[in-house]
C-alpha cells in the first residue's frame, strides 16, 4: 500500500519557490546537502577548533556549567546529554528521536511557525536535518543554564534545523543556542525554525547568539506560544559579519496574564544585511510585550530593525523601543516599528531613535581621561546594554566580553 | 598655574569670547560671576579644549605649558579637573567605570566606598548609568566625586551650588572646601552660595563673552546681588573700557 504523503510536506511543496516577505531572496539549491559525518562524542573530545569557535557563541565544553548540552554539527548529532543532577527535569532529544519516542510530538510540530511561511520554511520540512527536542518538566527550576549548538564545517553546506522546545507549568530555564561555523567555512545556508511553548507559570529565557562568516547566509524561523501567566525572553546577538540575516519571531500572549519580551543587540559590519524583526500578539487579557532592539552600523552594512505590536484583547499593554547608532557613512539604519490595536483596551506605544555618537557625550569622557577612541569605544559599548537581557552573571559576563572584543576592534 | 591671554573663541562661526585675560596663580581661588550667556561655561569648554569652542586668537597656558591645542584628554592628565554644570547622559556606561578610571590614573581615594561615604552617596549610583535619571542633587554630586577621585591639581567647578537643596549644599561645600585646600580652582556660580564654604582670593565678572572687572570677591557679588549686572553695566570702569575698544 503507498503510504500518503503528510500534509506539511505537500504544504511545503507547494511553498518551496515562495520568497520571504524580508530579505534577499535566496537559490536555495546553490548550497551543497552533503555535511561531514558526525559521530557521537564525549565534548571534551571536540576538536579544538570546533571547541574555539563554539565558545564564541557562548556554548562551554565544561559540562559542570550547564545542566544539559545538544550539539550538532552539520547534519549529525554529536552530543546531547542531561547532567546526571538534572536528569528527570530536564530531557534532551535531537527531534528526530523525539518523533519516534513519543506520539503526542506531532502536536509540537509546525504548530506555530507555518510550515508554508516562505520557501526556507518548507526547505526545512522537505529537507529536514534534526535540530533539537528540549522539555523542562512540570514544575522544574532549572538552575543552571542548557546549551546547543548549531556548528555548520563544511563550506557550502545548507543546514536544516527545527527546533521544539516545551517549557510544561511552572518550569524555569535559561537558555542559550550559540550557531556558527567553522573557520574555513565561507558561505552556506542556515534555516533554523524553532517552536517554543511555553505552558501555564513556566518562564523560559532563551538566548541565541549567531556568529556566522562574511559570505553566509541565514534564515531562523521562531514561533512562540505562551500560556497563563507564562513568561518568555527571548534575546538576540549577532555582533559578526554575515552575508545576509532575515529573521522575524513571533511571540503568541494566548493565556492570560502572559508575557513576552525581545531583545536584541545587533553589530553590523563590513556588507552585511541584516534585517531582525520580532512582533507580539497580545491575545488575552493581562498580556504584556516588550520589544528592545539596539543595532549599530558600521562599514557598509545595511540594518533593518522591525517590530510589531499586535493588541487584540482589553487591558493588555506592550513597548516597543528600538535605537540605533550610526558609525559609518556608508552603513544605514532603518527601524520600522508598528502598532496595530484592535481594541480599545489595548494600550501599546513605540520609540525609535536612530544617531551618531553624540559629540558632547565623547568629550565629557575625554574629560575624565579618556582618549578620543577610549571613549567612542565605551560609548559604543554602553549603548550595546548587556543588562537589557536580564541574564544570570556567568552568561552576562560572557556576552559583555564579545561586544567588548566587538568595540576594540572597531577602533 | 593658569593663564589665559587675548583669548578669542568662535562656536559655529559666532564668537562667545572676547580678548580674555585671566590669571589664576598657584594655591589661588578664582571665581567667575556673570548673567545667563555672559561666556562663563564657554570659557571653561574653552580652557578644556571642547573642540566647538574654536579659539581665533590668543593662547592657554597651564603649568607653564602652552595647552591651546592639545585634546581635552591631555590637558586633564596635566592636573586640570572640572566638574560639569549639566553633563551628558551616557546609557550603558556606569559611574563606577568612570571612578575606576580617574582612580587608576593617580586619583587619592583607595575605594569607591570611600568614595560615595564622603558625600552620602548611595553606593548603587555607582552601577547606574552615568546620569540617567539622576536628581539635581545627584548629578552635582556625581560630578563633585569624580573630581574627588581624579585628584586635579586645579579644579574647576561650573555651579556646583545650583539646583541642589540646603542640606546637600552643606555637604558638597565643605567637600568641596576640603577638596581644594592648597590647590588652584576656578568657581563658577551665580548665586555665590557656595561662598559660604569657600574662601576666594578674586572675582572676575564676564559680560557680553569679554571680562569687564576683576576684584573682591565679596564685595563684587554683594553689589550683584543688590543691583544685579545692570551695575556693572553702568560701572564707569566697564563703561570706559568698552568705549576704549
Amino acid at each position: 500500500m503507498v503510504q500518503e504523503m503528510p500534509e506539511s510536506k505537500k504544504r511545503a511543496m507547494r511553498a518551496i519557490s515562495k520568497p520571504a516577505a524580508y530579505g534577499p531572496d535566496l537559490d536555495i539549491n546553490g548550497y551543497s546537502r552533503s555535511g561531514e559525518e558526525g559521530y557521537r562524542c564525549p565534548l571534551t573530545e571536540l576538536p579544538e577548533d570546533v571547541v574555539e569557535r563554539s565558545l564564541e557563541v557562548g556554548v562551554t565544553p565544561r559540562e559542570e556549567e550547564r545542566s544539559a548540552t545538544y550539539f550538532q554539527i552539520d547534519h549529525s548529532v554529536v552530543f546531547s546529554a542531561v547532567r546526571e543532577m538534572f536528569k528527570g527535569k530536564v530531557e534532551v532529544l535531537s527531534t528526530a528521536e523525539a518523533l519516534q519516542k513519543y506520539d503526542w510530538f506531532k502536536d509540537y510540530w509546525w504548530r506555530i511557525v507555518p510550515v508554508d511561511a516562505d520557501k526556507y520554511t518548507a526547505l526545512a520540512e522537505l529537507k529536514w536535518d534534526q535540530g533539537y527536542f528540549i522539555r523542562i518538566l512540570e514544575g522544574e527550576k532549572v538552575t543552571l543554564p542548557l546549551q546547543a549548538c548549531l556548528f555548520i564545517s563544511t563550506d557550502n553546506l545548507n543546514q536544516n534545523v527545527h527546533n521544539v522546545i516545551i517549557a510544561e507549568p511552572d518550569s524555569e530555564i535559561q537558555m542559550i543556542t550559540g550557531c556558527t561555523v567553522h573557520r574555513n567555512v565561507n558561505r552556506g545556508l542556515h534555516v533554523g525554525v524553532s517552536e517554543f511553548y511555553i505552558k501555564e507559570g513556566a518562564k523560559l529565557t532563551f538566548t541565541m547568539i549567531h556568529d556566522w562568516s562574511p559570505r553566509f547566509d541565514t534564515r531562523p524561523r521562531t514561533g512562540a506560544l505562551i500560556e497563563e501567566d507564562g513568561t518568555f525572553i527571548c534575546n538576540y546577538i549577532c555582533l559578526k559579519p554575515v552575508k545576509s540575516l532575515q529573521t522575524y519571531p513571533v511571540a503568541y500572549c494566548k493565556g492570560a496574564n502572559s508575557r513576552a519580551r525581545f531583545n536584541s543587540i545587533i553589530y553590523g559590519s563590513s556588507d552585511s544585511y541584516i534585517d531582525v524583526g520580532a512582533k507580539i500578539v497580545l491575545q488575552n487579557e493581562g498580556s504584556r510585550g516588550e520589544i528592545i532592539s539596539r543595532a549599530v552600523g558600521k562599514g557598509e552594512s545595511t540594518i533593518y530593525a522591525r517590530g510589531m505590536l499586535v493588541g487584540e484583547r482589553e487591558n493588555t499593554k506592550a513597548h516597543l523601543e528600538c535605537r540605533g547608532l550610526l558609525l559609518s557613512d556608508k552603513a544605514s539604519i532603518y527601524a520600522a516599528p508598528e502598532l496595530l490595536a484592535k481594541t480599545n483596551g489595548t494600550e501599546l506605544s513605540h520609540e525609535a531613535a536612530i544617531g551618531k555618537i553624540s559629540e558632547e557625550e565623547v568629550c565629557y569622557l575625554m574629560a575624565r581621561g579618556f582618549s578620543r577612541e577610549e571613549a567612542e569605544a565605551l560609548i559604543i559599548r554602553g549603548f550595546m546594554d548587556v543588562d537589557i537581557l536580564g541574564l544570570p552573571e556567568e552568561l552576562k559576563k560572557r556576552i559583555e566580553k564579545m561586544i567588548e572584543t566587538t568595540t576594540e576592534r572597531a577602533l | 598655574m593658569l593663564r589665559v591671554e587675548e583669548l578669542t573663541v568662535e562656536v559655529d562661526g559666532k564668537p562667545v569670547l572676547r580678548d580674555i585675560n585671566l590669571e589664576v596663580p598657584k594655591g589661588e581661588v578664582h571665581v567667575l560671576f556673570g548673567p545667563n550667556g555672559s561666556g562663563k561655561s564657554s570659557l571653561i569648554m574653552s580652557i578644556l579644549g571642547f573642540p566647538a569652542y574654536r579659539v581665533v586668537s590668543g593662547r592657554i597656558l597651564f603649568k607653564g605649558q602652552d595647552i591651546t591645542s592639545l585634546p581635552i584628554n591631555e590637558r586633564v592628565k596635566l592636573g586640570l579637573g572640572v566638574a560639569f554644570q549639566n553633563p551628558p547622559t551616557i546609557r550603558g556606561v556606569k559611574l563606577r567605570e568612570v571612578l575606576e578610571r580617574l582612580v587608576s590614573q593617580g586619583g587619592r581615594y583607595s575605594s569607591l566606598r570611600e568614595l560615595a561615604e564622603t558625600l552620602n552617596f548611595p553606593l548603587d549610583f555607582m552601577e547606574r548609568d552615568l546620569n540617567l535619571g539622576f536628581s539635581g542633587g545627584e548629578m552635582k554630586k556625581s560630578e563633585v566625586i569624580q573630581i574627588l577621585a581624579q585628584n586635579p591639581d586645579f579644579v574647576i567647578l561650573d555651579e556646583p551650588d545650583s539646583g541642589v537643596d540646603v542640606e546637600n549644599l552643606q555637604l558638597i561645600g565643605k567637600v568641596i572646601k576640603k577638596m581644594i585646600e592648597g590647590k588652584s580652582a576656578l568657581l563658577i556660580t551665580h548665586l555665590g552660595y557656595i561662598l559660604h564654604y569657600v574662601d576666594a582670593d578674586e572675582a572676575h565678572v564676564i559680560l557680553d563673552g569679554t571680562i569687564v572687572c576683576s576684584g573682591r570677591p565679596l564685595k563684587i557679588l554683594t553689589q550683584i546681588l543688590n543691583e544685579g549686572y545692570a551695575w556693572c553695566r553702568k560701572c564707569p570702569k566697564v563703561r570706559r573700557e568698552r568705549c576704549e575698544r
